[in-house]
């Protein structure tokens, strides 16, 4: 297929390895400090706005693309941008539409297939 | 070794005595996982880049086609043996936020649809969004006000 | 009945265990000791819709099978007790709301069998009865969902974690009757030393299980070589080794003849069970599967059964309370 010719694999390789390396950060918070990952998660998404909000968390998305809007960090980086750029176009209230705007489609898909799931399936014990 | 009588000499002991993660184990299993979910990520983001689909709209394609496959991988009971494999690798990208949804949600049907399914399903998730949303909230009034101050000062 | 020291009971006509019956789950059916049990189920939920009706079939039919083994007629159980770790003990009460006997629901939580057995001998010996039941349940998949995570999350368990066993255990004492005998009663204090990690149980409730292990050998004055086996319900790896280090400072050698029913039920290497069997059931159907029976076949004559508990729930962990434990024995002889 035509397609994957034009794959930019370095940008993937790129996103493998960034997006990894996020995930070692979790799991060195997970394997240390007993944190549940209800905490680790709310961790990883404050941190995500927060540099987000910064401008920082741009240059990674910049750099590795998925592998930094992939991990969680990613969903609070797109958060804080929606606010900001929201702000920009409609003032204070923008802060309060803006982010819940740009992560509506994670927001919305997760609930929506969440439910799909739950109705359709059981839970099985854990065979391991 | 010596009589333990205290509280906090019982716990340095316990410490001690307790055993440790396999931390080594777990980054590389992690970080080969959590990198695969990201490049499975960049390629749907390369796809979107081929049929010209603008990028914000391209990254929520990218979530919400993760979220999908963890969500069914979730009703297929099969993301938990991924997550206890993975650790961190399934957790942190989006399908670790999509998994905390699913699992309380098929795990409290039995409680009904409203209070168990629609209710229990933001144990996980629920905190995820207060904190993300109203940290948000806070990047944007700062942003506002530290503007309008740029803007007086010039 | 006799008062030994602080917390001992020695009783004057000593109680026998009539008989005992167990059903477990399919992972405890894959162990090592899968022969000894009653009834091996194939299938977590057993037909039910719920873990919580699961569970409380589970052990409903622990009883209807201890009770068809004892053929006692049944309105000759005088007294039922028994206790569970869900909200309120209502595997329990649910399963055995049927039963038609004078119930008493106790918790200890892990250590309830033998509280249980304890609460029933003093009962017999001070003649309010002359057989009752003791029971105890606890379910993998309730458990998980009372105090833990969702079964479908993607979490991992860390290496002190402690598998909650499926199943139940079940016995009948009796005034009358040939042993084994239930000679001594150590009743447990709480001890706390300040464990907060709800995934290390088993250094949370070793403590109190050295505590009542000194209490008991003090109080009656003998030494761990008293008994063939000394047993604990639900230490595990992690909190077997405490305790035989912890005995040994005070001066007490129990390592040659102390084993625990969480280490022996699972197979550590294939199970992946971590810290090895917890739950009211891990005691539960390990005596009354395998150490009722090498006391029936005399293969051990005077062992020490200690079940072990932690008094937490949800509420308390998320507060960030310690965990409290307690451990209950009886010391068993034929």
């Amino acid at each position: 297929m035509d397609f994957w010719g034009q794959i930019d694999w370095m940008l993937v390789l790129k996103a493998f390895i960034v997006g990894g390396l996020i995930c070692i950060i979790g799991q060195i918070l997970i394997d240390k400090t007993k944190l549940t990952s209800a905490r680790i998660l709310v961790i990883f998404v404050t941190s995500g706005v927060i540099l987000g909000g910064l401008g920082i968390y741009q240059h990674l998305v910049d750099f590795a693309g998925a592998g930094a809007t992939v991990p969680l960090t990613g969903f609070g980086n797109a958060l804080a941008k929606g606010a900001i750029e929201e702000v920009q176009k409609v003032g204070f209230l923008g802060a309060f539409m803006g982010g819940v705007k740009a992560a509506a489609g994670g927001i919305a898909a997760a609930i929506f297939f969440g439910y799909l799931a739950a109705l359709i399936s059981k839970p099985k014990m854990k065979k391991q | 070794m010596e009589p333990i009588e205290t509280k906090k000499q019982y716990q340095e002991y316990v410490n001690q005595k307790s055993p440790n993660s396999p931390i080594l184990k777990n980054c590389f299993n992690s970080f080969w996982v959590g990198g695969l979910i990201c490049a499975i990520g960049q390629i749907i983001l390369e796809f979107c880049k081929y049929r010209n689909i603008e990028l914000s709209l391209s990254n929520t394609i990218v979530s919400v086609i993760l979220i999908f496959i963890s969500a069914f991988l979730t009703g297929l009971n099969i993301f938990n043996k991924i997550g206890k494999f993975a650790g961190a690798g399934s957790l942190v990208p989006i399908t670790g936020f999509a998994n905390s949804i699913v699992s309380p949600a098929m795990e409290y049907k039995s409680e009904g649809y409203v209070m168990g399914v629609g209710a229990k399903m933001f144990t996980v998730a629920g905190p995820v969004l207060v904190y993300g949303i109203s940290a948000s909230i806070l990047v944007g009034i700062i942003y506002l006000i530290f503007n309008t101050q740029a803007i007086t000062l010039v | 009945m006799q008062k030994l020291g602080k917390q001992t009971l020695k009783l004057e006509y000593p109680v026998t265990i009539l008989e005992t019956a167990s059903i477990v789950g399919p992972k405890e059916a894959n162990g090592p000791l899968a022969k000894y049990f009653d009834q091996c189920l194939e299938d977590e939920f057993w037909g039910e819709s719920t873990w919580e009706k699961a569970e409380s079939k589970i052990i409903k039919e622990t009883v209807n099978i201890v009770i068809g083994k004892s053929k006692l007629p049944q309105d000759k159980l005088e007294y039922c007790f028994a206790g569970d770790l869900l909200n309120q003990c209502i595997s329990s009460s649910f399963g055995l709301r049927e039963l038609n006997i004078p119930f008493y629901g106790i918790f200890g939580a892990c250590s309830t069998f033998v509280e249980g057995m304890g609460l029933g001998a003093v009962f017999i010996e001070s003649g309010a009865a002359e057989n009752l039941l003791c029971c105890t349940s606890s379910h993998f998949c309730s458990a998980e969902k009372q105090f833990r995570f969702p079964l479908e999350l993607g979490n991992q368990r860390p290496p002190s974690s402690q598998w909650t066993v499926t199943g139940s255990g079940s016995a009948i004492l009796s005034k009358s009757g040939t042993g084994p005998y239930i000679t001594h009663i150590t009743t447990g204090k709480i001890v706390d030393m300040g464990i907060k990690d709800a995934n290390n149980m088993g250094a949370a409730m070793a403590p109190a299980a050295l505590d009542t292990l000194i209490s008991h050998f003090k109080d009656t004055g003998r030494k761990p070589s008293y008994y063939d086996a000394i047993i604990t319900g639900d230490l595990g790896y992690v909190g077997k080794e405490i305790l035989i280090e912890m005995a040994e400072t005070k001066g007490y050698q129990i390592k040659s003849n102390y084993n625990d029913c969480g280490v022996m039920i699972f197979d550590k290497a294939t199970q992946d069970t971590h810290s090895g069997g917890s739950g009211c059931a891990c005691i539960g159907t390990v005596f009354s599967g395998y150490w009722y029976q090498q006391l029936k076949e005399r293969k051990y004559k005077k062992i020490l059964l200690m079940a072990t508990g932690a008094l937490t729930n949800s509420t308390t962990a998320q507060q960030g309370e310690s965990i409290p434990g307690i451990a209950h024995a009886v010391s068993i002889e034929v």
